[in-house]
C-alpha cells in the first residue's frame, strides 16, 4: 500500500483522560477525554465561551488542568504524562515535536525578525547551524505558503494579515511536527485566503502525515479540514464523531441549533 | 461465486428533531439488504421514502438507531456503524466511494486536483492520480480548458460529472451512488453507465438511487423497495444476477 501508511498500523499519539479545568467557580473544560493519531485532523467546535481555547491550552501545555490526565508519545521516550514533565522538558517538547498555530499571527511570530528569520529561528533552536542550508529550508518553506522570496528579509510588520498567518504556519511546520495545535487558523482572514489555506493546510497534513487539533467556531471550516469533530457547551464535550456525521446527522439538541443556525450563501 | 460485500441487518432510522419541539421522524425500520461483488441493487420507493437517508446510513454519514452495516474491507469485516472514527475514514479511503447528489470541494482548487485528490490519498503517485484524472475528464466531456479552474463556477450537470470521476477515479470495491445522472444529457448518461457497468465487471458491489429508467434499467440487478416504516420492505427481481467472478479470482 505504497507511501500512505494505513491509519491502524499508527499508535495512539495523544490520549487526553477527564481533564478539567475551572477558574475559581467558573468552569473552564470538564472531564474532556479523547484520543488522536497521526494523520487525524480533529475539530473543535462550539460558541465562544464554550471552554474550546482552554481545551487547547491545557492540551498545549500552556494552562495546567486541575485535574486528569495528557498522556503524549513522545519520539524517543514512548508515552509520557505531559502534566509529570518538567517545565523545559516541555518547552523543548512544545518547540521540536509540535506546532502552535495562534489565532492573532502577532502572537506566534517575532514581529521584529524578517520573515526568513522566523522559519530559520526553530531549525536553529534544535541544532541546526549551516546557515546556507537553514536560509533554503525557510525559502522552501516561505515558497510552500506562497510568500514571494523577495520578501525574505522583511519583517512581518510590514505584512498582510494573511501573509502574517501563512509565514506563522510555515514557522509552525518547518521542524516537521508531530502534531500541531491551531485556534482559529483561518479566523480574520478574508475568504479568498481563507480557501487558499485551508487547501495548503490540508496538503500538508497529507503529505507529512501529521496530526492536528484545530479550534474553530466556523463550521464550513472544519468540514473541509477535520476528520473528527468534537462540539462543545459549557466547558463539556457534547457529541462528538466523524465530522459530516455530526454536520448532517446531529442528535443533541444544542448541535442541532448550531448547525441549523449556519447562513447559507 | 460471488462474495457479500457489504450486508445491512435490522437497521432503523428515526430522526428527532429537537429544535422543532423535538418531532420525530421515523423514516425506515428494520431494513436488510445483502449486496454481493459484481451486483448493482437499485433502492426504489417514492420520494420522502428514505433512499437517501438510507444510502448515507450505508456510508456511515447517518447514524442508524440500531441494526449494522458490515462491509468486507482489507480482509476483515467491519461494521461501519460502530467503528471508531479514525476506521470509517480508512474505510471511506480505500472500501466504499460515494456520489453525492452536489459537489462539496475547497473552493479555488482546479479541477484536476480536486478529481485526483482521492487517488493521491491513496497513495498513488501525483503523476499517476493526474494521467487517471485526464482520462476520466475526458471521457466525462470537461473540456480541456476547464481544468485548470476551479469548479465552483460550472454548471449543475459539468460539477456533478467532476463528483462522478472523483468517486471513479479509485476503483472502490463498494460504490454508493446518489442520482449520479440526474442533470446528465443522454450522451453523458451512457458514459456513467459504462463506468458503472465496468465497476461490476470488476467486482464491485453498487448501491443506488436511479430514478432514470434507462439508467436503472442499464446497470440495476435488482430493485429494493423502500417503504414507509410500519411495511415490510420486500424486494422485487429485476434481472437474474449474473455469476461474475469474484476480484480475487480476475486478479
Amino acid at each position: 500500500m505504497s507511501a500512505v501508511r494505513k491509519l491502524q498500523q499508527r499508535p495512539v499519539l495523544l490520549e487526553v483522560s477527564g481533564v478539567s479545568k475551572s477558574y475559581g467557580g467558573q468552569v473552564g473544560c470538564l472531564d474532556v477525554s479523547f484520543s488522536i493519531r497521526p494523520g487525524e485532523v480533529l475539530g473543535i467546535v462550539g460558541e465562544s465561551g464554550s471552554g474550546k481555547s482552554t481545551l487547547l491550552a491545557c492540551l498545549s501545555g500552556r494552562l495546567q488542568p486541575d485535574t486528569g490526565s495528557i498522556i503524549y508519545d513522545m519520539k524517543d521516550r514512548g508515552p509520557v504524562d505531559m502534566l509529570l514533565l518538567s517545565e523545559p522538558e516541555r518547552r523543548r517538547l512544545a518547540r521540536t515535536d509540535w506546532g502552535i498555530v495562534h489565532q492573532n499571527p502577532r502572537d506566534g511570530l517575532r514581529m521584529d525578525v524578517s520573515a526568513g528569520g522566523n522559519v530559520g529561528e526553530r531549525p536553529m533552536a534544535i541544532g541546526a547551524r549551516h546557515y546556507g542550508n537553514i536560509r533554503a529550508e525557510a525559502q522552501d518553506w516561505l515558497q510552500k505558503v506562497e510568500i514571494d522570496l523577495t520578501r525574505t528579509d522583511d519583517k512581518p510588520r510590514t505584512f498582510s494579515g494573511g501573509m502574517q498567518q501563512r509565514l506563522q504556519i510555515a514557522r509552525n511546520l518547518v521542524t516537521k511536527p508531530r502534531l500541531v495545535f491551531m485556534d482559529e487558523p483561518t479566523g480574520g482572514l478574508d475568504v479568498s485566503v481563507q480557501a487558499r489555506l485551508l487547501d495548503l493546510l490540508r496538503g500538508l497534513v497529507r503529505e507529512l502525515g501529521i496530526a492536528a487539533i484545530i479550534v474553530t467556531h466556523d463550521l464550513a471550516v472544519v468540514r473541509l479540514l477535520a476528520d473528527r469533530l468534537m462540539v462543545m457547551q459549557r466547558g463539556r464535550v457534547i457529541e462528538e464523531g466523524l465530522t459530516d456525521q455530526v454536520l448532517d446527522d446531529p442528535h443533541h439538541p444544542y448541535t442541532q441549533l448550531l448547525v441549523s443556525s449556519i447562513l447559507q450563501v | 461465486m460471488t462474495i457479500i460485500r457489504l450486508h445491512a441487518r435490522g437497521l432503523s432510522k428515526t430522526f428527532t428533531l429537537h429544535t422543532q419541539g423535538g418531532t420525530t421522524l421515523p423514516v425506515f425500520e428494520d431494513i436488510d439488504l445483502q449486496v454481493r461483488s459484481g451486483e448493482c441493487v437499485c433502492l426504489h420507493g417514492p420520494s420522502g421514502a428514505g433512499k437517501s437517508t438510507l444510502l448515507r446510513s450505508l456510508y456511515a454519514n447517518y447514524k442508524p438507531q440500531s441494526g449494522s452495516v458490515m462491509v468486507q474491507h482489507d480482509g476483515e469485516i467491519v461494521d461501519i456503524t460502530a467503528a471508531e472514527p479514525w476506521k470509517v475514514v480508512e474505510i471511506r479511503r480505500f472500501t466504499i466511494g460515494y456520489v453525492s447528489q452536489f459537489l462539496r470541494v475547497i473552493p479555488r482548487v482546479p479541477v484536476l486536483d480536486v478529481v485526483a485528490e482521492p487517488a493521491i490519498t491513496n497513495g498513488r503517485s501525483v503523476e499517476e492520480a493526474h494521467a487517471a484524472a485526464r482520462t476520466l475528464l475526458t471521457r466525462l466531456r470537461i473540456p480541456e480548458r476547464l481544468w485548470s479552474l476551479a469548479p465552483a463556477t460550472f454548471s449543475g450537470g459539468e460539477q456533478q460529472r467532476v463528483n462522478i470521476a472523483r468517486s471513479f477515479i479509485v476503483a472502490y470495491p463498494i460504490l454508493l451512488l446518489d442520482e449520479p445522472t440526474a442533470s446528465l444529457d443522454a450522451e453523458n448518461r451512457k458514459t456513467v453507465i459504462e463506468l458503472i457497468c465496468e465497476a461490476k465487471v470488476r467486482g464491485a458491489a453498487v448501491v443506488g438511487i436511479f430514478h432514470d429508467a434507462e439508467v436503472r434499467d442499464a446497470v440495476a440487478d435488482r430493485l429494493f423497495e423502500i417503504r414507509s416504516t410500519h411495511r415490510e420492505p420486500t424486494e422485487i427481481p429485476c434481472k437474474p444476477v449474473p455469476d461474475l467472478p469474484t476480484i480475487e479470482a480476475v486478479a
